[in-house]
This record gives C-alpha cells, structure tokens and sequence, in this order.
C-alpha cells in the first residue's frame, strides 16, 4: 500500500497543473472576446499568403 | 441613435482621448454592425492603416474597439471617419460609464469556482474508498484513517479559499446586525470542517470534506449565474446609454467646434446645437431660432417654437434650425437633477423589497438550525454520547443543504432573462422579475409609449399631398418628413431656404411656396392647439395638414392581452387632454388622466401603491423617471432617455409593446419555477432532516443526496418559460 503516498500526492499534482492552467487562461485574458477569438481563426493572416 | 455630426465640420473628438500608462493616447468607440471574420479583419485593417494609429483590437462579443495611437495625442474624428465609410458607424465610449471592463468580481468567483471544482473532485478521489469501506468492503481502519487525512488535506484549504466570498458576506452581514443567506452556510461549512477534523484525529469513521466543497461548488454556481446576470445587463445598459449623445459641440473664441464629455460642460460655455441633437444641459438661447420637441420631458406632442434669450432645459430634442446657446447650468444642476433626486428616492423605496430567496431563508434558517440543535441535544439526552451527537447534528446541517435556495432562484432567472434577451427585453436584476410576477396594475405613459412619438398625417387628402410633397421632401422637420412619407418618392422642390422655426419655402414647377406655421403660409392662425402644417403657393388658397402621434401598431393587441391576464390598465400622460383621451380610446383603455407634471405621475403611483395595488409602470421619458422608480415594477424602451433607463427595471427595444405583456409572462412563469423548486427543497428537506437525526445518513448518502437535489432543481429552473 506504500505506493499510496506516491500515487496520491501524484494524481492532486496533475490537478493542481489544471488548476493552474485555467488561471493563465483567466489571467490572459482568453474569455474577454469569445466571439471574435471564433471568428479570428477564420481571418488570414497577410504574411501566411504566398508573394502574388 | 449614433452621433450626427458633419464630416466638413470635423469636430474635435479629443476630450475622449485617455492616456495610457506609456504615455500614449487611445480610445474606445462602440462600433455597430460588425458580425463576423469579415467585420472584424476590415474594421481593424481600416483602422490600422491610419497614419497616427499604432493598433486597432476589436472585441467582437462586447462590440468595442480600442484604438492605440503612435503618439500622446490623436484624431479620433479621422478613425470614426474611416469607419462610417467602412459601413460601421462609431461612438466614442466614455469609459467612466464602462465600469464592467474589469469585472474583478467575476473573475474571482470563476477562480473561487475552479478551485471548489478542483478540490470536490479530488477529494471525491480518496472519499470512494471510505464510502467503499461504509458497505463493508475491506478497508483497515489505518488505510481509512490516511485516505481521511488526504481527503482533509486537499479539502480543507480548497473549501477555505472558495468559501471565501460566502464568509466575508456573512461576516458583513453580521456586522451590520443582520443574518443573510450565506450565515448558515458559512456556519455549517466551517461546522463540517472542524467536525470531520476531529474524526479524522480520533480515528473515526465519517468525514464530510467532500460535501463541503461539494457544496460550496455548487453555490458558487448560483452566485456566478447571478453576478453574470447582473453584469451583462449592466453592459448593455452601459452601451444604450453610451450611444445616446454622450457629448456637447462646445464653441471655443475662434468658434471652433470641440466635442466635450457633458459633464464637462460649465455654465457660461457657449454650445452649438444642431438639429436632431439633444440640448446637453439647461441653457439660454444665444442666437438661432427653432422648434423644440419637449416630449421625453413633459409627456407633450406639439414641438414648441423657441427664439433668441429663452431658456430651454436639457434633454430638449432640437428639430429644425442651429442653435447656439449658453449653458447656465451643469449637467449634474440641470432641470433634470430635481428628477434624478425624486428617481432616487424610489429607488431607496425599491431596494427595502426583500426578495423571494430571502424571505425564504428566513423561514428556512432558523428551522434547520433549530433541527440540528435538538438532534445535538436530544441524542446527548437520550445517551449518544456528545460526539455521536454531534456528528449527528452536523449530519442534519449537510444533508439539508440549501442549494434550493442558493442555486434554484439564480438558475430560474438567468433562463427567464436569457429567453427575454433574445426578444430584446434587458433584464437589470433578479428582484426585478420577481416584482414584475407581482404586479396587478398596468400604467402607461402616452407619449413614445402607447404611440410611437412621432408624427403621423391623420385624413390625408392625396391630392393635396401630392401638391405640398415636393416642398415636404426638402426639409428635415419631423412634420414634412412624415408628409413625405405619405407622398412617397417623387420630385423635390428648387432654390429651397428654411426658415428656423417658422418653416421652409420653395420653388415648384415655377411657382413660389411656403410650407410651415399658418402665419408663415399667411394662413389665419386659429391657435387651434393641433399638430399641424400648412401649405400653399404664393397667392394661392392654403391648405391644412393634421399630424397625430400614431399608436403602435400593437398596443390595443398588448393591452387586450394584459386585461385577459386579469390586470387593470391605465393611462397617465403629460400630454393635452384631447390627444390622451384618443389614444386612451384607441388603445382600449378607459382609465386615463392628462396633464400631469412629473411629481403628480409619481403621486398618482404612490396613491395607487397605497391602496395595495402593485402598479407595473411603463415610460420613457424624463417626466415619467419618478413614477418609474416609485412604481413596483417598472418598464421603458430603449429610446427612452437615460434617467428613464437607469430607474427602470426592464428595458425592451424594438417597435413592439408586445413584449409588455411577454415579460409579464415570463416573470410569472418564473416565479412559478422557483415556487416549485422551494417546494421540492422543502419536501427533500422534510425526509432527510429527520433521517440525518436518526443517524441514518453517512457521507456517502449526504454526498448523493445533495448532488441530486441541486440537479433536480436545475432541471427544473430550464424549463422556465418553455410551457406556461
């Protein structure tokens, strides 16, 4: 049963990094603009397109 | 109405200009139309493409655009310019009325809400093997006693940091000497912690950290959905007022033009307004003559004819010549704040209205901690020993959760206001609807209410309209502008002038003619007191043309409606009383009064609101923002002016009043929802309470029970206004 004080600190770990990574989402601003952010991935971007 | 302005003119937008934390200038403008990929990557290429602007970043979900200039100073005139030509008019964006930019209170719901998401789960991770170990799987007492340590551990600081807005709530609450919903909760979760503490130290066998952060998961669901429900209706509040003229045309020496913030505006500045603009603040007339359309301020239809050294008060809609003005007042010392002061007062009076979920915890509280007291007590009484007791008594505190009341009511208002956002009905706040579903007297304003405050031609005779059109299409009046709708298109009049105020003469095929006051015309003025025009060529006979304030097209519909929902109507208007009695006629209401002045519409409510009734009011302009704050529940249209927004409940746009009688509907369909959702929590409460005392309920029960009662009463909530 040792492996328990391993695993289980372990598993809290890997949900602390989600924790984590939803307050850089927050932080960054990622839900100020959901619309527009859905529709920007629509845009192209000038420097993508091959010289005409 | 987005801001008229000419472009020759180039008025000096600068005064909207905000200074960076580097030194640089930049702006925000609320830009319209823009929709998808397309708007988006054409408003900010435009907008880039300017000499002067450093970055352009539009905000498609909140419709704002913020503008960075390369320097300290910039042309906002120039990027609203290169918007109108893309095709999307523009109004720069006080952003002292945007205050919901950094909605720091959300974000640490969101986080609060996160980390009791986080916590419940894991929590729920080592709480498996203890409920496990309650069916009798093997589970040695020293595993159980680490799988409750790693439980507190993970728990208790998540259900600390997320509990946090619920005790400092009850902590203010308490300060203040009271008890609001979130004393009991913050009572049992801090309860629940110390209790599952001290098993966990003894070696005992239930420890509840799972339900408490369950719990407050749940909650802060609740108070999410409501904070976003208020924050989103302060938005959009925010925008309708913000493209609402926020700004004066100031004249400087030189007679420049400078766009200024109205609260910039001092008395002896000498303004320029145009026609179609609002005066921003009470002020004399300096030069220039017009006609002044009062009627968001008193209720009436006439315009009134204005001439050098009057004084005209703010909120006055100017309709036909330029006028230059001197201020001699603030805004904030303008006609309008004895209103402003009478709105406040009803809205004290509106804030004593406790609200459902409130008088429910009133009931509830002391019930559940009067169960849990006896349980404590009576178990010591009957030889439990005090801690088998007192895991008992918590156990009551846990299992009768008031979810019901901390998450039903959010979830039934947020659906009923989501489905009136979508019929362009605003909802300001919960308690709004609330009042609304209690309402069993209807009052409407006339004026822009009932009618569509504009004018409208009454027996046209199409003869004569033909004859007068030509003129009528040459000028901007509202009355030559409702004339030439009647005509249609056609030919327009040559070597037209205007006469500010008097009206406008022409040349049609050859012959001289004045359109405008009976005297203009040279007709006899009879001072019949009605909307009226009157046309004629030189030397000719003249004719009259009568105007009314048409009726929406479904105000008797929307009336008939709220008469077969058993409410009584009425009408309360400033206007004379021959237009108040027609329209009254029209719209299928019998009751009605004219005349009135602000104070006496207030009066009229508070004598109603005395007799018990609880009157619904309807208005939009400034004459009616004291009845609308004192009135139960109130209502205005999106063209109603600010102060009439700001003390109604719910603001509708669109033509219709249909959604009157739809937000009715709603509020009452609502309030059944959440009536029935505290039935079912009562009803849950009723046959968990006594199983908890009787030391039925272990952590696993508590766990699946109070999940379920939250779900059930969600669900719940989603059906609001689905079905009647």
């Amino acid at each position: 049963m040792n492996i328990l004080l391993f695993l289980a600190p372990f598993s809290v770990g890997l949900g602390l990094i989600a924790v984590a990574a939803f307050w850089w989402t927050l932080k960054a601003g990622q839900y100020e603009d959901p619309v527009g952010d859905a529709n920007r991935i629509l845009m192209d971007d000038p420097e993508d397109r091959p010289a005409a | 109405m987005a801001l008229t302005y000419e472009v020759a003119g180039r008025p000096d937008f600068s005064a909207f200009l905000r200074k960076r934390e580097d030194g640089q200038a930049s702006l925000d403008l609320l830009v319209r139309g823009a929709r998808c990929a397309g708007c988006l990557a054409k408003i900010e290429r435009e907008v880039q493409a300017l000499p002067d602007v450093a970055s352009a970043r539009m905000n498609l979900t909140s419709g704002k655009l913020a503008v960075a200039f390369k320097g300290a100073s910039g042309d906002p005139a120039r990027v609203i310019d290169a918007l109108e030509k893309a095709g999307y008019p523009a109004a720069p964006y006080d952003p002292t009325q945007a205050q919901a930019a950094h909605d720091r209170e959300g974000r640490r719901l969101i986080l609060a809400m996160a980390v009791a998401a986080f916590g419940a789960m894991n929590t729920m991770m080592f709480s498996v093997p203890l409920w496990a170990g309650l069916f009798g799987q093997e589970l040695g007492p020293a595993t159980r006693t680490v799988m409750m340590w790693f439980s507190g551990a993970v728990g208790a600081p998540c259900a600390i940091y997320a509990g946090m807005p619920f005790f400092q709530s009850a902590w203010r609450s308490l300060k203040a000497r009271r008890a609001n919903m979130d004393v009991p909760i913050s009572i049992g979760v801090i309860l629940t912690l110390v209790i599952s503490f001290s098993e966990t130290v003894l070696g005992g066998r239930d420890a509840y950290f799972d339900a408490a952060v369950s719990l407050l998961f749940l909650l802060l669901i609740g108070r999410w959905l409501d904070h976003q429900l208020r924050a989103r209706a302060r938005s959009a509040a925010g925008d309708l007022l913000a493209l609402q003229a926020p700004a004066a045309i100031r004249l400087d020496g030189q007679g420049a033009e400078h766009r200024v913030p109205i609260s910039e505006v001092q008395p002896g500045d000498v303004l320029l307004v145009r026609a179609g603009e609002r005066l921003p603040v009470d002020a004399r007339i300096v030069s220039g003559a017009s006609e002044l359309d009062n009627s968001l301020l008193t209720g009436e239809t006439a315009p009134v004819a204005v001439a050098q050294g009057q004084l005209c008060r703010a909120g006055a809609l100017n309709l036909s010549g330029v006028l230059k003005l001197e201020a001699v007042a603030r805004s904030e010392d303008s006609a309008l704040s004895a209103i402003a002061r009478l709105v406040e007062a009803g809205a004290q009076a509106k804030s004593k209205y406790v609200q459902l979920a409130d008088k429910a915890a009133a009931v509830y509280v002391p019930v559940v901690h009067t169960a849990a007291a006896l349980t404590f007590a009576g178990g010591w009484a009957l030889g439990l020993g005090a801690r088998e007791a007192l895991i008992r008594a918590v156990a009551v505190l846990i299992v009768t959760c008031p979810c019901a009341l901390g998450l039903a009511v959010p979830a039934v208002q947020i659906t009923a206001s989501a489905r009136l956002f979508r019929k362009g009905v605003l909802v300001k706040s919960g308690a709004a609807l609330e009042r609304l579903a209690e309402v069993d007297h209807v009052v409407f304003d006339k004026t822009g209410v009932l009618t569509e405050g504009r004018p409208t031609l009454i027996d046209p005779i199409p003869a004569a309209v033909a004859m007068a059109a030509p003129l009528a299409r040459a000028s901007r009046h509202p009355l030559a502008r409702a004339l030439a709708a009647e005509a249609g298109e056609g030919t327009m009049a040559s070597d037209v002038r205007e006469h500010a105020g008097l009206g406008v003469e022409g040349v049609i095929d050859g012959r001289r003619a004045r359109l405008g006051r009976a005297a203009f015309v040279g007709a006899p003025d009879h001072g019949s007191g009605e909307t009226e025009l009157w046309f004629g060529f030189e030397g000719d006979t003249k004719v009259r043309f009568r105007f009314s304030d048409a009726l929406r097209p479904d105000a008797a519909r929307t009336v008939a409606a709220l008469k077969a929902k058993g409410l009584t109507v009425e009408v309360l208007s400033g206007d004379v009383p021959a237009a108040v009695g027609r329209a009254a006629a029209e719209a299928g209401i019998a009751d009605w009064r004219a005349g009135l002045s602000p104070q006496e519409k207030a009066e009229a409510i508070e004598a109603l609101a005395a007799r018990g009734r609880k009157v619904l009011m309807v208005g939009d302009g400034l004459n009616d923002a004291a009845a609308l704050a004192k009135a139960h529940a109130a209502m205005a249209p999106g063209s109603a002016l600010e102060a009439s927004q700001n003390a109604a409940d719910l603001v509708f746009s669109g033509e219709g009043l249909s959604a009157v009688a739809e937000s009715y509907d709603l509020a009452r369909s609502a309030r059944r929802r959440a009536m029935e959702n505290f039935g079912f929590a009562a009803l849950y409460n009723a046959l968990a309470a006594p199983a908890a005392m009787l030391g039925l309920v272990n952590p696993f029960v508590a766990a699946l029970a109070m999940s379920g009662s939250s779900l059930v009463v969600t669900l719940n909530a989603l059906r609001t206004g689905g079905r009647p």
